[in-house]
């Protein structure tokens, strides 16, 4: 009955393991140097505000942590394969069958590192669940597959994009009006979930004006991964006139224009679905109602650099690119769309290109 | 066999006699019979699975991919998921549960071997009737939002995505409601899944309670519960984990079907559901689920180490309570899969608390298989290396596990890349390596043969640096804000490069897996023999010829110590180490010969069609419930049970064994067993 | 694979001649029999299905719905007299039990018939109070959570004593047939009577938790 050593029945030897092995580490230690921070907008370890910064800090001493006992544990396990590697001449190990010190002690020093990284995560946690007391409400509501802003007392109400007031607690009320979702804004926080029927809260905050990328982050249908969304941070001035800009009505187009006529068309065709307010005296002015399927509010559509949920445009297609495509089969473009194909000629969608481009 | 020419009448069939060919293994009881099929249903679906894989990552290897449509890719990621834990890794685990459980125990089968039987039909079925969606489903893929009466009201498919594929379930492994309920996932897809999860959970229920009972009750002379081989234990903390956790889901999975099948409101928020309480009941099985996954492997390990460092386990009994804490400790950490769901902080804060308690005894486990490495005599075979390489990957997911209960942390990480780098370093780098390593260290036990050691070192390397390609990145995708189950991702991201290395590293995995494969067929016939005790190996199943006689032991083996068969072949020198006994050789080869030859004639567990059939009828019912609304569904509501139902009476008259005659009634008064007949 | 398990040429393994071998070859290590103690672990995980139930309807039951609420319609002296019914009944299952083990066959048989028929009177029961709720109080499954939640935490109750009763038929009609229960049977009653008394004992759980302080 053959018994040890193996190593002269198979050739490859247990050095050749050890060669091998490390190499193939060193590969990987390296290829991780070849990260570099380029631009992620939706990148979760690039705070740009007070709550994400926390978590930020949160973060990284662990990540250090788990980095030393990674490197002990993993050279541990080289320094096992090179030294007590079989090779010709070892002698049998001794039989040893555990000692009790050692086992105490690699079972109680990593019960006090994480009693120690336990402090700061529970007084985190309760920090960031809510809301401060000079925050602003935004009510963000989920739809498949987009997100709809509502700022009350200001009578607002917006998609896709959300604005916000650089420097500001912005308490974001949350529901969903379908299936679960979960708002995303890697830059200003973590995420938190959208549930049908009942309300979370979400603090979200930036440190300077700018576009910070968000993502849908709870599976939720179809198009899932096309539900994105945008804040964006402005200056108190800035705020003011956009809020002013919302609360106007829209204008009606100039008669015999094409915009009139994709005026026309929308509301022959849209009105179930979306909204566009021209004033309470306007016979143009419709609210769809709420016991529909939502689509976005349009009085303000080209006021926003995003449309349906935040997809269209991206890199390589442009603006009216993206918006001739959309229009011409929605379902297309965004599997599941709630918006159908209207089988609209060309010739709709310029009329109704030039209406949209009308409601600032 | 040839027995008894004239059974009771009460029999309804001519009992099965055949021990080779095609019937032998549908109507088997033999627990290895039973193992090896499991074995190969397993990497069918492994193949299944991994080709579902390939697709992902092609969708993905670059921006705005269009490789696959939306439904297709949602399809693939929750068929690949399912597949992956229902029908490979836990399969897998049942073949080594079912092949070596009982010899590490020194029995001739398992508590209940037809019961046995019973749960593989069922199993395989389950997995069937899970796919059978393509033959069997509404042909339109699940799209749109129905009304109570199942008509689509909203939402828009354009006709060229509704392919094949699409129609696969696409609600995600986890199922959350009310996105896979009856209004948000029309048509049969997401019915398939929960019934087949459900018929699937009986297979493992019925296999929890007999691997229990074995455990407890088939152990050989003087196997006492802390002799017993550490894939033993884990063997028996993974049934206890399935026995507690297997009722809950069974529970939502039955409230979810309802919900879609009878109208009920338990999810539905628009009748007052609550869509969180699914999660709760999901998670209060899944978390637990994710130590059955990892267990099994773990054992694995603690076999394979010790012997190849020609050391004994170190801390033997940590390991063991390490384990059994772990599974204890499962049970109360599921809310961290929903720390973004809002629930109250002070859960959060308690549930991340409790997150982190199980990295001690995981911890413990660790420097454990580090200790019995230190200072050891290391023959780097295929298993070893996958062992080793279990050690190391599984602390990469550990670590990365750690971060998650920093709860503040996990809301930023949850739901992106770095979860699926996470639970793929735990469950492939963790419990696939271990079961790769068992089936290098134990594939003699089953053939006779070795696996070819020169083809086994290349599928390691080729699988280690494909795994690390393809998982490695995706902790930085996650962290650089790549959400899962994305079937596409922005240019403007910056995630396309290390998706494309992703990608690349799938494509390695899978050449790893096909030399696998090669080497698999290859040695399976043309493998060197292995004798009896190939690897100088500690455990009692190395006691008995290989491969493995139908009856396993000869006699009955009597157990002295922990690691049985290493002390009958070596002794201590006064320094601690081995020597191996002059009679050593000869005891293996007398081992070896008497096994092969049993002084008398050993009477097995007969065959059986009852157990097939008992299974048969699950699917049925299964099909009759989708179906209720048709003429066809009430029928097969009435034949399922019937075939069922029929086969457990037959089952209930056909004695275990052969023959019966000499069979007598003790007490129990004036009955005598000849009467009765 | 088939090939690679055949029993070596030569070897005159699997025939029949000794009985029992692997009863035998291995003993029972813990003394109770596989079966029983099958049960018992089988059982134990039926707790946590009924806890999950249970839970299930904790969490709905005390919720206001627009429909009307089983909280609000239960008829406990009925129910608690249902409840009495099926307590008897594990009552009747022991003596059933005790009957056997002293060799009194009759007696056996009349307890196994008794048992049965209070299960089927708890089941009468159930079904009155089922079409009662339905038809005078228009609660049906779909009326709302909570109601979902009772008509499945109930239902799947009695489905399980509507097994208990089929089990406990075919050992009465077992034991007319033969004359009575031999040993392997004798293991069955004690099975079957494991069985009811946890079917016993989840319903004074639900009887205490769902109804009375349910309607608390």
């Amino acid at each position: 009955m053959p018994t040890p050593p193996r190593s002269t029945r198979f050739p490859w030897s247990g050095r050749w393991n050890g060669v091998i092995g490390a190499s193939a580490l060193a590969l990987l230690l390296s290829s991780c140097s070849l990260i570099e921070i380029e631009d992620a907008p939706l990148s979760a370890v690039e705070p740009r505000g007070p709550f994400a910064e926390q978590i930020n800090n949160l973060f990284w001493p662990v990540f250090w942590i788990a980095v030393v006992i990674f490197v002990i544990v993993q050279g541990g396990i080289l320094f096992s394969i090179i030294a007590f590697r079989d090779r010709p001449g070892r002698k049998e190990p001794k039989q040893i069958h555990g000692n009790t010190k050692l086992e105490i002690t690699w079972t109680v020093i990593p019960a006090l590192i994480l009693a120690a990284i336990a402090v700061p995560t529970v007084s985190t946690v309760f920090d960031l669940t809510e809301c401060g007391d000079d925050a602003m409400t935004v009510e963000i509501t989920g739809h498949q597959w987009w997100f709809e802003y509502d700022y009350p007392g200001l009578g607002i109400e917006t998609a896709n994009v959300m604005v916000m007031p650089a420097d500001q607690e912005v308490c974001a009320v949350m529901t969903s009006a379908d299936v679960l979702h979960n708002y995303w804004v890697p830059a200003l926080n973590g995420k938190r979930y959208l549930v049908p029927g009942q309300e979370t809260v979400l603090r979200l905050q930036a440190d300077e004006p700018g576009e910070y990328w968000g993502h849908c982050a709870e599976f939720c249908g179809l198009s899932h991964s096309l539900m994105r969304a945008r804040v964006l941070a402005v200056t108190d001035a800035e705020w003011d006139a956009w809020v002013s800009e919302q609360q106007a009505a829209a204008t009606v187009p100039a008669e015999g224009t094409p915009a009139y006529e994709g005026m026309l068309l929308y509301q022959n065709l849209c009105t179930t679905c979306h909204t566009v307010n021209y004033g309470d005296a306007s016979e143009f002015t419709n609210i769809r109602s709420d016991d529909v399927f939502r689509g976005p509010n349009l009085t303000h559509f080209s006021s926003r650099n995003v449309f349906a949920g935040a997809y269209l445009p991206y890199e390589g297609l442009s603006y009216d690119d993206a918006l001739e495509q959309w229009l011409a089969n929605p379902p297309d473009v965004k599997p599941g769309s709630f918006m159908p194909n209207l089988g609209l000629t060309q010739n709709d969608i310029n009329n109704l290109t030039a209406w949209l481009a009308t409601l600032k | 066999m040839t027995t008894t020419a004239s059974r009771p009448a009460s029999t309804i069939f001519r009992r099965p006699r055949s021990t080779e060919g095609f019937w032998s293994w549908i109507t088997t009881t033999d627990h290895k019979k039973i193992g090896i099929m499991y074995g190969y249903a397993a990497f069918f679906f492994f193949i299944i699975g991994g080709i579902e894989a390939l697709l992902l990552r092609i969708q993905l290897a670059g921006p705005n991919g269009s490789f696959l449509n939306a439904g297709e890719y949602n399809a693939m990621f929750t068929t690949h998921g399912v597949t992956m834990i229902f029908l490979f890794v836990m399969p897998v685990s049942a073949a080594f549960f079912n092949y070596l459980l009982p010899l590490m125990i020194g029995a001739r089968d398992v508590a209940f071997p037809r019961m046995n039987a019973l749960s593989w039909w069922i199993f395989i079925f389950g997995g069937l009737f899970l796919y059978s969606v393509i033959f069997f489903g509404d042909p339109t893929p699940p799209a749109g939002i129905a009304d109570s009466s199942g008509a689509i009201v909203a939402g828009n498919l354009d006709p060229t995505d509704a392919t094949l594929l699409a129609g696969l379930p696409d609600g995600g492994w986890f199922l959350y409601q009310p996105n896979a309920g009856p209004a948000y996932s029309p048509g049969t897809a997401v019915d398939f899944a929960l019934i087949g999860l459900q018929i699937l959970g009986i297979a493992s229920l019925i296999s929890a309670i007999n691997f229990i009972v074995t455990v407890f009750n088939m152990r050989a002379e003087g196997m006492r519960l802390l002799r017993m081989p550490v894939f033993v234990w884990m063997t028996l903390v993974v049934a206890f984990l399935l026995l507690f956790s297997l009722p809950i889901i069974a529970v939502a999975l039955f409230m979810a079907t309802f919900d879609r099948q009878f109208g009920t409101l338990f999810f539905q928020a628009t009748g007052g559901g609550d869509p969180v309480l699914w999660q709760h009941m999901f998670w209060l099985f899944g978390h637990p689920e994710v130590y059955i996954l990892i267990l099994p492997a773990m054992g694995i390990v603690s076999e394979v180490l010790p012997t190849n460092s020609r050391k004994p386990l170190f801390g033997y009994a940590a390991i063991v309570f390490a384990g059994a804490a772990i599974a204890f400790l499962g049970f109360g950490v599921w809310a961290h899969h929903m720390f973004s769901s809002g629930i109250p902080a002070v859960a959060q804060a308690a549930f991340g608390l409790s997150t982190m308690t199980i990295a001690v005894p995981t911890g413990i486990k660790i420097f454990n298989w580090m200790g019995t490495m230190w200072g050891g005599r290391l023959r780097f075979n295929t298993a070893m290396m996958f062992s080793i390489g279990f050690v190391a990957m599984f602390v990469i997911g550990g670590l990365s596990g750690v971060t998650h209960s920093i709860v503040p942390s996990d809301w930023q990480q949850t739901d992106t890349y770095y979860i699926v780098a996470h639970f793929h370093y735990v469950l492939f780098g963790g419990a696939i390596f271990g079961l790769f390593s068992g089936i290098y260290y134990w594939f003699p036990k089953i053939t006779g043969r070795m696996l070819n050691e020169k083809l086994g070192k290349v599928h390691f390397w080729v699988q280690f640096i494909g795994f690390n390609l393809t998982f490695a990145p995706m902790h930085w995708l996650g962290l650089q804000g790549m959400v899962r189950r994305t079937w596409r991702y922005a240019p403007e991201t910056g995630l396309g490069p290390w998706n494309l290395a992703v990608t690349i590293g799938a494509f390695t995995i899978a050449t790893g897996v096909a030399i696998f494969w090669f080497n698999w067929i290859y040695s399976k016939r043309k493998g060197e023999p292995s004798g009896l005790d190939p690897w100088d190996a500690r455990t009692i199943e190395w006691t008995i010829p290989n491969p493995t006689p139908a009856y396993n032991f000869a006699t009955p083996p009597v157990i002295h110590s922990l690691d049985d068969f290493w002390h009958q072949k070596y002794t201590e020198d006064e320094e601690g180490r081995p020597v191996r006994k002059d009679d050593a050789d000869d005891l293996v080869a007398r081992l070896d010969h008497d096994g092969r030859n049993p002084k008398s004639p050993i009477h097995m567990p007969a065959p059986s069609y009852f157990p097939i059939l008992m299974a048969l009828g699950l699917p049925l019912i299964g099909y009759g419930i989708i179906y209720h609304t048709t003429l066809v569904g009430l029928a097969l509501l009435f034949i399922g049970p019937l075939i069922t139902i029929g086969a457990l009476i037959g089952w209930g008259i056909e004695p275990l064994e052969e023959p019966e005659e000499h069979q007598e009634h003790g007490e129990g008064g004036e009955l005598v067993g000849a009467g009765a007949h | 694979m088939a090939d690679t398990f055949e029993i070596e040429e030569g070897a005159e393994v699997p025939e029949h001649a000794e009985v029992h071998d692997s009863h035998h070859l291995v003993h029972e290590s813990t003394g109770i029999d596989n079966r029983k103690l099958g049960m018992w672990v089988f059982l134990s995980s039926e707790f946590l299905f009924f806890g999950a139930f249970i839970s299930n309807y904790l969490l709905y039951g005390g919720r206001d719905f627009d429909s009307v609420v089983p909280r609000d319609i239960y008829d406990i002296p009925f129910t608690s007299i249902s409840s009495f019914v099926l307590l008897m009944s594990s009552l009747t299952m022991v003596l059933a039990h005790h009957a056997l083990s002293t060799g009194d066959q009759n007696g056996t048989k009349t307890w196994l018939m008794a048992t049965a028929l209070l299960g089927s009177v708890f089941l009468g029961g159930q079904v009155f109070e089922f079409t009662e709720f339905i038809v005078e109080y228009d609660m049906t499954l779909t009326s709302n959570p909570a109601a979902s939640a009772f008509y499945m935490l109930t239902g799947f109750h009695g489905t399980h004593v509507a097994l208990g009763i089929v089990m406990l038929l075919s050992l009465f009609g077992i034991a007319r047939r033969e004359g009575g229960l031999s040993e392997k049977h004798g293991m069955n009653l004690e099975l079957v009577g494991l069985y009811w008394h946890f079917v016993d004992i989840i319903w004074i759980v639900i009887f205490t938790l769902v109804y009375l302080i349910g309607a608390a």
